[in-house]
């Protein structure tokens, strides 16, 4: 007979952002348990994480387990007491040939197990091995932990309770409701327990969920969030958006600042109008189906023109000394205990934006660009510094190339995120960027493992996408790089910026880099050539002939530079290759592979590097070396991945 | 309407018929209610306890010259510490709302993830904030941490902010129009507080004296956690509620340089570690004191 399952942990409110990973790994841990099934299906809400299957036998199918007993040379009474420990006469045993000679076997027939006794035996197991980010413990010191506690469990396998305790609650047929609309205790089974929870005002599916959100908000002209419809919808059982208002009067406020505050602070949606302006008014989702007397409305909007009164006030507060006046409070913000003050940053950001070939807007920005820390705008909304800055800087008078730059200073925040939108802003971003790296590198600030409390990766992330996408063509990473480390620091930067964002091949990436540059766009432009050359059939033997030289060259550990001496060069194979190197040096690699590659493969063929005369051999090393660094401008050949 | 007072008596009755002790505020100055010896050492150890009481809670840079509709230096904190946590926790907190009036099939109840920390304290917990109609209400906490001590039993820890939920059952814009009886607004009662502990906090507290009792503060403390024997007969009679009265000084002192502007950054972290230390010191020595042989001492027998 084939069974339905139904296992619900019902808890306190788990954090909704955790949701979706405890299903999967509840999903795997279930699994693990390796009992036959059809389906699985998944759902949760804030207070209930649901695992249903279908198609699960009533036991494990029955088995034989074959157990050796004394060879067939025995003596019987040695036979005897195997028989006997089985609980069988000698006459019930088989035998069985195996290469050692002759033995005796008792054949034990194994009943299969009761689903229903290994899901008692490995749900909780399955349960408290769900990985959370942080867990807690609440049944006293030693008791399990888990995200945050387990207040009721269900547990059917078809008609019957799947037995199992966890922290002291037993599993039953017992789901509990929507914590004010529906009943606390609710019998269910496994056909009608998402009706019966619908019924009690919770919707289990998050899908569905979420459709009742977006529906409802067809009419709205809602600013699309899609991170924001996550989250709520797993902090709801049962979401009903409302639109509510707010006064007119605050859209003076930048509307960054409106937005975060609504988004951030109250998890709301904020609304445009038809023209794409910030709208006065904001989308809340509740926790009930309804708010007939619109207490939830009015509740909201005071509490937001509370939040926005803020705003107001401290904006208005800041604006009384201007981000000018505030560059020497910097000295008394910690950029970090042993890298200085902001204002010391600040200055080296100033020099940096200078060398970077940044104009009098660079570093008139680069000056400014931290004064928005003192500011009570960016005490209260930590989120927007940067934005603040440029916004003061605006309303301050300073010029469009100032604000921008400082708006933009952080930019970008992740490899999805754009870059400065100007090149003032390129360079003081870059300028920040690389003021923050290097100084952590100097005093051992390096991120190791997962551990990168200043997010330097994020930084140097930040500074390929800017050099690369903003072209900044003249500017040398290499000259910024002052430690060994914070040069391989950024080489696996680039290498997973090209790899990974860009789709470049891995040895194409390394082919590239190997040449030694660090302007990246040149090393971009490179890499196309790369890909391109690629195509051509002469790529990957010419490839291979690079690696073969490479190899020789190490081999015979030579190093020197050197010319190539004409007279010792003999006529055939070798003055054919050497001839061709001096008509098509200086010419770029896609217009002479394919005569190259030829006069390669045939000196490779016929001539012996490896010369007796050593002043012969001597020179052909020179000849190989000579053709590697003229071919070596775009790449190092060698460093490609052949197939021959 | 309900007055200011009268929502503070319903949730005291409310909890009183719980099991709580109804506590008065304590006598030295916190930050919050979590401070208190009755919340602070009363976690710690294996004994149930259950206490509710209002707590004036002082956050010197909050303060805004009694111009801020919402931000105070010196708000009213109801804590209800529940030890341990029973399994109906937060059923009963949402009928102490129901209690003072609140239909919450009417209005939007959320529990958003917040987890509680106090490096000062060297205590942490897990729980959320409690949103009502969008407006946090109440901070809630399963204390899974004290004094460096993980505990032994799991207390709940609710903490109402009772300017704002009466803000919000009167329907005011501004803490300072709540009325506090029929007769007074909270403006009445304590506009003057707002004012004049602005002033001090932020113009006229003198950094260098305020070092000195800091100094003195901790010195005296740390000599106090330092004679502490958990060797001698006479344990009991050890000063060690003494000692943490004065470490709750040096944690408003840390408060008061903080909002005067006295404190980098990177002295914040130095300070915030000698606190927690006496913090620190003080929980070890008390969980030894009462609980060490796991025996209750007669001292605090039940």
């Amino acid at each position: 007979m084939s069974l339905p399952f139904l296992l619900e942990i019902g808890t306190e409110e788990i954090p909704d952002w955790m949701i979706p990973g405890a299903l999967e790994n509840l999903r795997l841990n279930f699994e693990k348990l390796d009992i036959p099934h059809e389906t699985v299906t998944m759902d949760a809400t804030p207070r209930r994480l649901v695992l249903r299957a279908e198609g699960l036998p009533e036991r494990q199918a029955d088995r034989e387990e074959r157990i050796q007993g004394p060879a067939k040379s025995a003596p019987a009474q040695a036979v005897a007491g195997f028989a006997r420990k089985h609980g069988v006469s000698p006459a019930d045993l088989t035998t069985e040939t195996t290469a050692k000679g002759e033995y005796y076997v008792f054949v034990k027939k194994v009943r299969g197990r009761r689903t229903l006794d290994i899901l008692a035996e490995g749900l909780p197991g399955a349960i408290l091995g769900i990985y959370f980010p942080k867990t807690m413990y609440w049944a006293g010191k030693g008791g399990p932990r888990f995200i945050r506690p387990i207040r009721w469990l269900v547990a059917l396998l078809g008609g019957d309770i799947v037995p199992f305790e966890i922290a002291g609650v037993r599993s039953g047929a017992m789901t509990s409701g929507h914590r004010r609309l529906g009943a606390r205790e609710i019998a269910v089974t496994t056909s009608d327990y998402e009706q019966r929870l619908r019924d009690h005002y919770v919707i289990l599916s998050a899908e569905e969920r979420r459709n009742r959100i977006s529906n409802e908000l067809a009419g709205v002209l809602v600013k699309a969030d899609p991170a924001l419809l996550d989250t709520l919808v797993y902090l709801t059982e049962y979401p009903t958006p409302i639109t509510g208002r707010f006064d007119e009067q605050f859209l003076e406020l930048p509307e960054e600042v409106l937005v975060t505050v609504m988004r951030h602070h109250q998890k709301y949606f904020s609304v445009e109008d038809a023209e794409g302006r910030l709208a006065p008014q904001f989308v809340a989702v509740m926790n009930i189906p309804s708010d007939p007397e619109g207490f939830v409305r009015r509740g909201n909007e005071r509490v937001l023109r509370a939040r926005f009164n803020d705003a107001r006030f401290f904006w208005e507060t800041d604006q009384k000394k201007p981000l000018r006046d505030r560059v020497a409070d910097l000295a008394h913000v910690t950029f970090q205990a042993k890298l200085g003050t902001y204002l010391e940053k600040t200055r080296r950001m100033q020099a940096l934006a200078e060398r970077l070939g940044g104009d009098a807007h660079a570093v008139r920005a680069a000056e400014l660009s931290k004064c928005d820390l003192t500011t009570e705008l960016v005490k209260e909304f930590t989120e927007l510094q940067g934005v603040v800055g440029g916004l003061y800087a605006r309303a301050q008078g300073e010029p469009e190339p100032v604000w921008q730059a400082i708006y933009d200073q952080y930019k970008p925040e992740s490899m999805e995120d754009s870059i400065p939108r100007s090149r003032t802003g390129q360079i003081v971003s870059l300028a920040d960027k690389l003021d923050t790296l290097r100084g952590c590198f100097a005093v051992g600030l390096i991120p190791s493992g997962s551990r990168d409390p200043f997010a330097l990766r994020r930084a140097a992330q930040g500074v390929v996408k800017i050099l690369v996408e903003g072209r900044l063509a003249e500017i040398d990473l290499a000259d910024y790089i002052d430690t060994p480390a914070l040069g391989e620091f950024f080489d696996d930067r680039i290498r997973y910026y090209f790899r990974d964002i860009r789709g470049f091949a891995y040895d194409e990436v390394n082919a590239a880099m190997a040449t030694g540059s660090r302007r990246l766009v040149d090393l971009e432009a490179r890499l196309v050539r790369i890909q391109n050359l690629r195509s051509s059939p002469d790529f990957e033997p010419l490839a291979a002939s690079f690696k073969r030289i490479r190899n020789i060259l190490e081999q015979a550990g030579f190093h020197e530079a050197g010319t190539v001496d004409e007279s010792l060069i003999e006529a055939g194979p070798e003055r054919d290759l050497y001839e061709e190197y001096r008509r098509i040096a200086g010419q770029p690699i896609e217009t002479v592979i394919s005569r190259l590659r030829p006069k390669i493969d045939l000196f490779f063929d016929k001539i012996l590097v490896n010369a007796p005369d050593a002043r012969v051999r001597q020179n052909r090393l020179t000849l190989l070396n000579t053709l590697r660094a003229e071919f070596s401008k775009v790449a190092d050949f060698s460093e490609i991945v052949t197939h021959s | 309407m309900q007055s200011f007072q009268d929502i503070i008596f319903k949730l005291k009755r409310y909890w009183a018929d719980r099991g709580c002790i109804i506590q008065e505020p304590y006598d030295v100055e916190v930050g919050a209610g979590t401070m208190c010896p009755e919340t602070f050492l009363r976690v710690l150890g294996p004994r149930p306890y259950r206490v509710a009481y209002v707590q004036p809670s002082r956050r010197p840079a909050d303060g805004r010259y009694g111009d801020n509709p919402n931000r105070l230096y010196k708000h009213q904190q109801l804590q209800v510490i529940l030890k341990p946590s029973p399994d109906d926790i937060i059923e009963q907190y949402l009928g102490s709302l129901e209690a003072i009036g609140i239909d919450l099939r009417v209005h939007d109840i959320k529990f958003e993830e917040d987890n509680w920390e106090a490096p000062t304290l060297g205590a942490w917990g897990i729980g959320w904030q409690v949103m009502l109609d969008g407006l946090e209400i109440t901070q809630f906490t399963y204390f899974q941490q004290c004094g460096g001590i993980d505990l032994d039993v799991v207390p709940a820890e609710i903490t109402y902010g009772l300017e704002r939920l009466t803000a919000f059952l009167q329907v005011k814009d501004s803490v300072y129009d709540i009325d506090w009886t029929d007769r007074f607004t909270y403006r009445d009662v304590r506009y003057l507080d707002e004012l004049q502990y602005s002033v001090y906090n932020f113009e006229l507290a003198d950094v260098p004296t305020l070092w000195k009792l800091f100094d003195l503060h901790e010195a005296e403390a740390a000599r106090l956690i330092a004679m502490y024997d958990p060797k001698s007969p006479e344990k009991q009679r050890f000063p060690l509620l003494a000692a943490y009265d004065q470490v709750l000084k040096c944690s408003n002192l840390f408060n008061t340089l903080d909002a005067r502007g006295a404190i980098s950054v990177t002295e914040r972290v130095g300070i915030i570690g000698r606190v927690r230390k006496l913090a620190v010191g003080v929980a070890g020595a008390w969980a030894d004191q009462q609980f060490a042989g796991g025996e209750p001492s007669q001292a605090v027998a039940q």
